[in-house]
């Protein structure tokens, strides 16, 4: 996108969008205050957004704070991803009727609903494409999240404040967005000037943006915002030096420093409830007590349970540390083997929401100075 | 079905608060099918009619605690084809396994006005201590639905599902924000099994450990984090030091904080 087909919406007008989205009919997602964090909710209002609050984050803290900004996305990242609305934590699969000597299969409806989630940080638009590979053009593909894709209007919105925890600079998806949206933002705040440069990636977007009032934006403003995002790469809390990492963790498959990670590792599998890119699930069959009728669920798994490699005769990964090695290496090195990407997009939920803080850019850096 | 192929349920009770047999009765939607699916041969606080056994299924709730229950619970168990044990006192002492970390002689004088007539044991422990269990369910109190889940897999000859692992899986499945990484509350979640349903930290409570350690779980490396929450080392045995008190993991690591 060149910066010709920029413009601004300035905040007093930033409720059209949306206002427009709802006129077409979509479901609208976005960032909200719950229960002390910034979860993704259905919101039908500019003013429901966190507005004025941000947050600070360490290694298993995260303290939301109120500040005297009055951004509408001047935090960095919650606990929820959007995962949970394309692919639900638990969801229905089909159930089955008893006959004289069969049984008949009903499908669960599944209906495609239209859906525009607002405030998409860039690490996360890089993580749906992840799993856009996975779930819809994959092997295995999952109709339904397919169908939720193909409806989904994404604004995405620019990092320009990112948080100790961060590194999409060192997995290459961020702070700004390059494309996969039909609209996208930067937020520019000075305490006087509050105003949005937008940019439309898609059709969809250009059609809700002419429904905007905007105008077009000024070189000055586009410099201003280019120079916030740039300030922002230099901010990253973490890095995570990608650079022959894949092979190193290949050749440390058998070191001790596993089991010293385990020392730590609750085995808890919150680091991959919170993962944008996790998208492992246990299928689960129950009958009814009269056995006439069986139901089969999905459910978010975690390769932290000692069931999750369960085959006959037990579980493969027994032990605590085969288990976290599972996923950090799945994460950088088998993911990069398996679809051709990390499955690491750095937005550092894994360290913030881990219970005891532990850090994969830390162990896999220590892996790679022990190697 | 002809009544006389349904499986024969008893429910038996220990030490116990009563809470975890009554789960059954609460199963209100559930309770028809479950009448129409096993005869209830022995079951006290649902009905005077008692059945002889043998019995197919047996419920047993309750620690044991005194000489005479450690006698009954073979007997139990010999008329018994399936034994289940429902809850922490069944499966870990339960509270009353607190008396464990003390000399129970100490108690009885305090509390009982005729200590001489009290014949108890040093310790309150699970009925698996005692006989073979066929299937353990946890919870203080259990949830009523994975009781009827587990009737309901032996029942259809199938394995029920009763994960192993963290609270926090459901939790965040539930879409729960992290009570303790959000607030700095102390959460037994992490080491503890799924099976509430994420109760407390649905109402911004700290897990409180009602289902007892998780597969695997690393109780002093939370017991470790716990110190930087500024909790002391006499709230961290405190914290372990609950309803399953005596369940092996939480006892080692309620020990180190004595």
């Amino acid at each position: 996108m060149n910066n010709e087909s920029k413009s601004v919406i300035e905040r007093k007008d930033f409720q059209a969008l949306f206002d427009a989205l709802s006129a077409e009919g979509y479901k609208i997602s976005g960032p909200t205050v719950r229960d002390n964090a910034v979860i993704y909710d259905e919101i039908g209002s500019a003013e429901e957004l966190p507005i004025g609050w941000t947050d600070h984050q360490e290694g298993g803290s995260y303290r939301l704070t109120k500040s005297k900004k009055k951004t509408l996305f001047g935090f960095i990242l919650g606990p929820y991803t959007w995962k949970k609305l394309l692919y639900p934590p638990e969801k229905k699969i089909w159930e089955a009727q008893k006959s004289d000597r069969s049984f008949e299969i009903v499908e669960a409806e599944s209906k495609p609903i239209k859906q525009a989630f607002v405030g998409v940080r860039p690490c996360e638009l890089k993580a749906i494409g992840i799993q856009d590979k996975i779930l819809r053009d994959g092997q295995h593909s999952d109709p339904e999240y397919g169908a939720l894709r193909r409806n989904l209007f994404i604004v995405a919105v620019n990092c320009t404040n990112p948080g100790n925890n961060c590194f999409c600079v060192s997995m290459n998806s961020g702070p700004g967005v390059s494309d996969g949206f039909d609209l996208a933002l930067t937020e520019m705040f000075n305490g006087k000037d509050h105003y949005f440069v937008i940019e439309a990636g898609s059709r969809a977007g250009k059609k809700i943006l002419e429904k905007i009032p905007h105008r077009p934006a000024k070189p000055e403003e586009l410099e201003q915002a280019e120079k916030a995002v740039e300030r922002a790469a230099s901010k990253m809390g973490r890095s995570l030096d990608m650079k022959g990492l894949k092979e190193i963790l290949h050749n440390n498959f058998d070191s001790h420093y596993w089991g010293e990670i385990a020392k730590r590792c609750l085995t808890c599998g919150n680091c991959t409830m919170v993962c944008p890119t996790c998208f492992c699930c246990n299928i689960e069959d129950t009958t009814n007590l009269g056995g006439d009728r069986a139901e089969r669920r999905r459910y978010w798994d975690t390769c932290y349970s000692v069931d999750f490699s369960y085959i006959h005769g037990g579980s493969i990964r027994s032990t605590d540390y085969s288990r976290y090695r599972q996923w950090l290496m799945h994460k950088i090195a088998y993911w990069q083997d398996q679809f051709g990407t990390p499955g690491c997009v750095g937005c550092g939920r894994c360290i913030t929401w881990c219970p005891v803080g532990i850090d994969i850019t830390e162990e896999a850096g220590a892996i790679r100075e022990k190697a | 079905m002809s009544p006389i192929k349904k499986p024969k349920l008893a429910v038996w009770k220990f030490a116990s608060c009563d809470g975890c047999q009554l789960s059954l009765l609460d199963c209100e939607d559930e309770l028809l099918a479950i009448a129409d699916a096993v005869h209830i041969a022995n079951f006290p606080e649902a009905s005077r009619a008692v059945a002889k056994g043998p019995y197919d299924i047996s419920l047993v709730e309750g620690s044991i605690t005194t000489p005479h229950d450690a006698e009954r619970i073979h007997k139990i168990r010999r008329s018994s084809k399936f034994l289940i044990t429902i809850g922490a006192c069944a499966t870990s002492g339960g509270i009353q396994a607190l008396r464990n970390f003390k000399d129970v002689n100490d108690f009885i004088s305090i509390v009982y006005a005729n200590p001489e007539y009290i014949e108890t044991l040093n310790k309150s422990t699970p009925i698996a201590d005692h006989v073979f269990v066929d299937f353990e369910l946890r919870g203080c109190p259990i949830n009523k639905y994975q009781l009827v889940e587990v009737l309901n897999a032996y029942l259809n000859g199938r394995k029920p599902n009763i994960p192993q692992y963290s609270v926090c899986v459901e939790c965040k499945r539930k879409g729960n924000v992290c009570v303790m990484v959000a607030t700095g509350a102390p959460c037994l979640g992490p080491v503890t099994q799924a099976g509430c349903g994420a109760i407390c930290p649905t109402y911004q409570r700290g897990c409180f450990g009602c289902f007892g350690p998780k597969e695997t779980p690393n109780t002093s490396s939370l017991a470790d984090w716990y110190k930087n929450l500024k909790l002391s080392e006499d709230d961290i045995m405190r914290y372990f030091r609950s309803f399953n008190a005596f369940a092996e993991p939480f006892r080692k690591e309620s020990e180190a904080h004595e």
